[in-house]
């Protein structure tokens, strides 16, 4: 018996070493990694296999895309503790702000290295409620009323929940004769009808689609888009608030890594394509804004809505400034949430 | 009937009838069945309902679109690396588990108990604590970042990662098991080995391993069912990239949040299968082998 199982974990080891070693080399074969926030999981499925499809034809090599998805604050800090991302498709530009401060591998002015702030496709904040609208909700005043209970994100791990959380702001701001305290107030006050922070965008629709928590969801319009393909039409219904926010979720290479893993061609390719016909109507179906609607199909351009928007740039500031003064340790988010 | 019971009771009970001792459960019928009613009620609710909710949601769509859930080339590939994660962990614990039982049971040494605290300091560490500080130590930002990067060596986000934090979270497992059934059958065995001339190696290999082995057999199922099913820990370091870094658990995180609630859960039914495959063989080698288990087991 001794000897048997000496064998047999002799074998075990045997059997997992090539395994181990195997995985180098699977490395090695051309792949792409993109790093992508939480509700892009749909976009970027349909995305890669057009890429991949595309690089094939293009320069007769098979390439892989792969994806990781998650809290846009969050993949930024594993991008930052080393995950070895080609290209990050972000919520927000301060998460990409982030990378490039902490690691270096990305130059300060990304942003500036493709068009329309390096955002392919815009969104915006909506709300999505169940049928019927039984809280009678119309816009952010009334999400504070007694009864109403709001789902949405961590704006620590989220940026889904940042822009969220702006769009509040922003709107109570306009209500109250630019008054940066009541906007504060009122977003204070917002976050006591929160009854749980999921970490991701995902995480808030599936626990108000699929859990049946609460009576709103404060989400990016193609995430209630996508909710009525998922769970039906007949159980939710969008309202447009009378403000909201443009919504930028940037792309950008990692230069550093991509020097690292000689990927910058297919790269610079794939960040291309999602600026071309074929990305701006992918994005365009799966409810994204394109930010070139005249490349994508109309029958997809004609669902969205025109809003009064709002900008980080014009009106927060820009996000560098955003980012310290509402989600930095001890900014108005520290300052107005307490868990209950 | 004894003396003393009857001594007890004094004297009016008459020494020649059989006296009757108070039932040492006091409470009512009724309590009884109410206690009784009350845990199997928390059983079936906590335990057996969610079970049952696992395989139900899994077949909701019928057998075709069960199976269907294990075509998906991410979802093989998760359980894939899963097994060979733990194919990985298990092994190595076995190793450092007998050889620190052994070390413990059959020795004295300094640091004694120090080393048994360290062997059960991943029972009280949150596991995504024990991810966050493989974190600190192998991220590009941590103490050996920097030269890791230097030689192109990727430990977290890749496979390396995933095997250390599984590592970490099993660790008891396997000494946790050993080490009292050791500690109890003593040394004599082996003195009487050495005395009759076997060197070291073949004492261990023919009177140490084979008097623990079904209990090592315990603790490589508890191991391997912890390591299969771990998600804190992994899900720290793994980084999510689909297809090469997500263990079974993860994966099926992912397709829940993916709204495919029925591959979810197809999925989730092999961990849960996984975990009543232990809790048989388990059940098996306590009823078969219980005395050889563990001393806790004897008495």
């Amino acid at each position: 018996m001794n000897r048997r199982f000496a064998l047999r974990i002799a074998a075990a080891l045997a059997l997992a070493a090539p395994l181990i070693a195997g995985a180098s080399p699977a490395m090695a074969q051309t792949k792409l990694t993109n790093v992508s926030y939480d509700p892009t999981r749909e976009l970027y499925k349909e995305f890669n296999a057009a890429f991949e499809k595309n690089w094939k034809a293009e320069t007769g090599e098979t390439l892989r895309v792969q994806v990781s998805h998650g809290g846009s604050g969050k993949q930024a800090r594993s991008v930052i503790d080393g995950l070895n991302a080609d290209v990050v498709t972000l919520a927000l530009a301060s998460d990409i702000d982030g990378i490039a401060k902490a690691t270096g591998k990305i130059p300060e002015n990304w942003q500036a290295r493709l068009p329309n702030n390096s955002s392919p496709y815009t969104s915006t904040i909506v709300f999505l409620v169940r049928k019927g609208n039984p809280k009678g909700i119309k816009d952010w005043g009334d999400l504070v009323k007694q009864d109403v209970q709001v789902i949405t994100p961590n704006p620590k791990t989220s940026g889904g929940a940042r822009w969220n959380y702006l769009a509040a702001w922003a709107w109570a701001r306009a209500n109250n004769g630019g008054d940066d305290a009541k906007a504060k107030a009122f977003v204070g006050e917002l976050f006591k009808h929160v009854p749980v922070l999921d970490s991701g965008a995902r995480g808030s629709t599936t626990t108000f689609a699929q859990r049946e928590l609460g009576d709103v969801l404060l989400a990016w319009e193609n995430e209630a888009f996508l909710s009525f393909k998922e769970f039906g039409e007949d159980k939710f219904e969008i309202v447009y608030p009378s403000i909201s926010i443009l919504a930028e979720p940037p792309v950008a290479i990692v230069d550093g890594n991509v020097d690292k893993n000689g990927t910058r061609k297919a790269a610079e390719a794939y960040l291309n394509l999602l600026y071309d016909k074929e990305g701006q109507t992918i994005a365009a179906k799966n409810y994204y804004r394109p930010s070139k609607p005249e490349l994508a199909n109309p029958e997809d351009v004609k669902r969205f809505k025109d809003l009064k928007l709002v900008t980080i740039d014009k009106d927060f500031g820009g996000w560098k400034k955003a980012q310290a003064e509402h989600f930095g340790d001890g900014g108005t988010f520290d300052q107005i949430y307490r868990p209950q | 009937m004894s003396a003393d019971a009857a001594l007890a009771l004094g004297p009016s009970s008459g020494l020649s009838e059989p006296v009757r001792l108070p039932s040492p459960v006091t409470e009512s019928r009724l309590a009884q069945i109410a206690l009784i009613a009350i845990a199997v009620a928390f059983l079936a609710f906590f335990l057996l309902l969610p079970l049952i909710a696992v395989f139900a949601e899994a077949l909701r769509r019928g057998v075709n679109a069960y199976f269907a859930s294990f075509t998906d080339p991410d979802t093989l590939s998760a359980i894939w690396l899963t097994v060979v994660v733990a194919a990985i962990a298990v092994p190595l614990n076995i190793v450092f588990g007998l050889a620190a039982s052994w070390a413990i049971a059959k020795f004295d040494f300094k640091g004694k108990s120090f080393l048994l605290s360290l062997i059960d300091l991943p029972f009280s560490v949150s596991p995504v604590v024990a991810g966050m500080c493989y974190v600190l130590l192998f991220g590009a930002q941590g103490y050996f970042g920097h030269w890791l990067d230097s030689h192109n060596l990727q430990i977290i986000f890749a496979i390396p990662g995933l095997v250390l934090a599984t590592i970490f979270v099993t660790f008891p497992f396997v000494a946790r098991e050993l080490i009292p059934l050791m500690q109890e059958q003593g040394t004599s065995e082996e003195e009487a080995s050495l005395s009759l001339g076997a060197g070291g190696f073949r004492t261990f290999w023919s009177v140490t391993l084979p008097n623990v082995r079904w209990a090592l057999l315990y603790g490589v199922l508890l191991c391997n069912a912890r390591a299969m099913g771990e998600f804190g820990a992994v899900s720290v370091v793994s980084g999510h990239l689909r297809g090469l870094t997500n263990t079974i658990p993860l994966q099926v995180e992912i397709l829940y949040n993916e709204y495919n609630f029925v591959a979810a859960f197809a999925v989730a039914s092999v961990l849960a299968s996984l975990g009543l495959v232990t809790l048989a063989i388990k059940s098996g080698l306590e009823w078969r082998y219980g005395d050889q288990i563990s001393a806790a087991h004897r008495h």
